[in-house]
């Protein structure tokens, strides 16, 4: 009997622990399918975040690495200079990228630190419950501004792609999301190719994954595409910002 | 018969790493340490091995956490405010028994402090290089040729029992120049490192490098048999010079910097008829206390000499336990006591005016 549809080898067997309509599960499972596609699981380290993808390295079969909070790209970078034929990818969350680890992300970067790097943007913290991330909109209610985010207190929300491409050491930064089946395949595409440019040397390349997070945006998971779709798209456009092989499309 | 180099004690510690296999290096700029990290940038890149000027303190030692994952054997310097900023880096470390050799060459503290030379930070490397239950091995060098000495053995033994190891140095011993007879390369392999990250290859299970452990019962039993490795190496690896001690009835305590000071008071008192001696911590975790406690008999009185206010001597006091009066006598701020105020303490404690 044919198999028409099966779990990828670079993923364990592990339950994830996703709540439900969580978009992590599908960046996982785009990350393992590029992995195996690629045959580089023997070769591959992946360093996982702290925040709600934290047990990420109970769901890949290859080597990981559990870094401290923001901590990841240096971590990659030690594990980049000492396995030169190595395939490292980090996994990270908004608050872990562009909060805490704001200056190991740019750093990474800007050195063309040749690692990919998956970030999960949901505007939100969600393992601690749901307070403001540097990501959350303006006006958006969350634990920690539940008077909605004002920009003039809180600051404004940063965008990580716009200000990743202007560093001479990215090869790529491409925002896309998994909304629908359409956008799941241009994600797929772009995390094959953050990773086929580290296998050629090419430099720091980051794909934005602008996500959901219905527990913690209080709406049902099909509420929860539509508010990405109404309201995260908008302020977080998706395309390409840098490619520095076929050139940026957007923006 | 290697032959006597001169040298300052930061540079001689960076040729020593790497005489003991050391390829990776990860830094940041910090007085007094600086000679390190400039020495690495300038030899690693002729041998094949790693020099990289980090964003950060924080940054560096996290960069040693993923070289140290990849199983290489690694290390990073500092001086005081940059090992606070690693600390949280050294907890992950310990958290996840992976080895690192980790150099801090002391000034004066707290918050920025000074730049010159201090031991204001025995308690942070003997108690808290981080949150958590964990220790790290702690080395005190007091000349140049010890730090060289002592290099390979912090690797050897971090690797041997996976723990992050710490030189305690300071801005006086980096600084200054001795001679030093250098190391030979090690032709002895590595350690082996079935654990490490480095690729499934040839399909073996995955590994991985974590410290996150949710269920407390299972954290508690890590733990555990954490601090049982951690009985071992106090039995095992206690190391002191006692100095005169046999019939000493004042007994000077002091490491690094402060115990070249307080030798040649002692060697002042023993002119002058007193019977003086000094223990001189090497290891400062495991603190030497088999050392403290085999010179109570004969001591009078025991007197702690330090560049703080007064850290190791609550070591001392716990191995005294009480069987002798134990003073403390130390300058801070970056400021070195004298052989004359020493002396003057021996003198005081012996009774001589």
């Amino acid at each position: 009997m044919a198999v028409v549809f099966k779990k990828p080898h670079a993923l364990t067997d592990a339950p994830f622990h996703y709540c439900p309509g969580c978009t992590h599960g599908i960046v996982h499972r785009l990350v393992a399918e590029v992995i195996d596609e690629l045959g580089i699981e023997e070769k591959t380290v992946g360093v996982a975040p702290v925040g709600c993808s934290v047990f990420a390295y109970n769901y890949f079969n290859c080597d990981m690495v559990e870094a401290s909070h923001g901590r990841a790209p240096a971590v990659a970078t030690g594990l980049r200079r000492s396995l030169p034929d190595g395939v490292i990818f980090t996994y990270q969350g908004d608050g872990d990228l562009a909060a805490i680890g704001t200056a190991e992300t740019v750093h990474a970067a800007t050195r063309g630190e040749n690692i990919t790097v998956i970030f999960i943007n949901n505007a939100i913290y969600g393992m601690t419950g749901g307070q403001m991330a540097p990501t959350s909109l303006p006006g958006q209610v969350t634990q920690t501004t539940p008077y909605g985010r004002d920009v003039k207190i809180a600051g404004n929300p940063v965008r990580v792609c716009e200000m990743l491409a202007t560093l001479d050491g990215v090869a790529l930064a491409q925002r896309v999301t998994v909304d629908c089946v359409k956008n799941v395949n241009i994600a797929k595409k772009a995390i094959k190719k953050a990773f086929q440019y580290q296998m050629e040397g090419l430099g720091y390349s980051i794909v934005e994954v602008v996500s959901t997070c219905p527990t913690n945006w209080g709406l049902s998971p099909i509420e929860a595409l539509g508010w990405l779709r109404e309201n995260m798209l908008p302020y977080y456009p998706l395309g390409v910002y840098k490619d520095i092989k076929e050139g940026g499309e957007n923006k | 018969m290697a032959e006597k180099v001169l040298m300052k004690g930061n540079e001689a510690l960076a040729e020593a790493a790497i005489a003991a296999g050391c390829r990776h290096f990860f830094g940041y700029p910090i007085t007094p340490q600086t000679e390190v990290a400039a020495y690495m940038s300038k030899r690693m890149p002729k041998i094949g091995g790693t020099y990289l000027q980090a964003e950060s303190e924080v940054a560096a030692i996290n960069m040693v956490y993923g070289a140290s994952s990849a199983g290489m054997r690694v290390m990073t310097s500092s001086s005081s405010p940059g090992i606070s900023l690693k600390s949280e880096g050294i907890s992950y470390l310990a958290g996840a028994d992976l080895p690192a050799l980790i150099i801090n060459v002391q000034r004066g503290g707290p918050g920025l402090g000074g730049i010159q030379p201090s031991q204001s930070d025995y308690w942070q490397a003997t108690r808290a290089t981080g949150h958590g239950d964990f220790h790290i091995l702690v080395f005190a060098p007091s000349t140049v040729q010890e730090m060289v000495d002592l290099v390979s053995e912090a690797f050897d033994l971090g690797d041997q029992y996976r723990m992050p190891a710490m030189i305690l140095s300071d801005g006086m011993l980096g600084q200054m120049m001795e001679p030093v007879v250098l190391p030979e390369a090690s032709d002895k392999p590595l350690p082996e490192k079935p654990w490490a990250t480095n690729g499934t290859r040839g399909g073996r299970p995955h590994n991985i490098i974590n410290s996150l452990y949710i269920t407390p019962a299972e954290l508690e039993q890590l733990v555990f048999e954490r601090f049982k490795k951690y009985d071992e190496i106090k039995e095992k690896h206690q190391k002191a010079e006692c100095y005169l001690t046999d019939d000493a009835e004042i007994v000077v305590v002091a490491y690094g910097a402060s115990s070249r000071i307080a030798r040649s008071a002692v060697n002042t008192a023993r002119e002058q008829g007193i019977k003086a001696g000094l223990i001189r911590p090497i290891t400062l975790w495991p603190f030497p206390d088999k050392a403290i406690k085999a010179a109570v008999p004969t001591a009078k009185q025991i007197l702690c000499v330090e560049m703080s206010m007064g850290q190791m001597v609550d070591d001392v006091r716990l191995a005294v336990n009480g069987a002798k009066p134990v003073s403390f006598y130390g300058r801070t701020g970056g400021v070195i006591p004298t052989p004359a105020e020493v002396l003057d303490q021996i003198k005081k404690l012996g009774g001589v005016e």
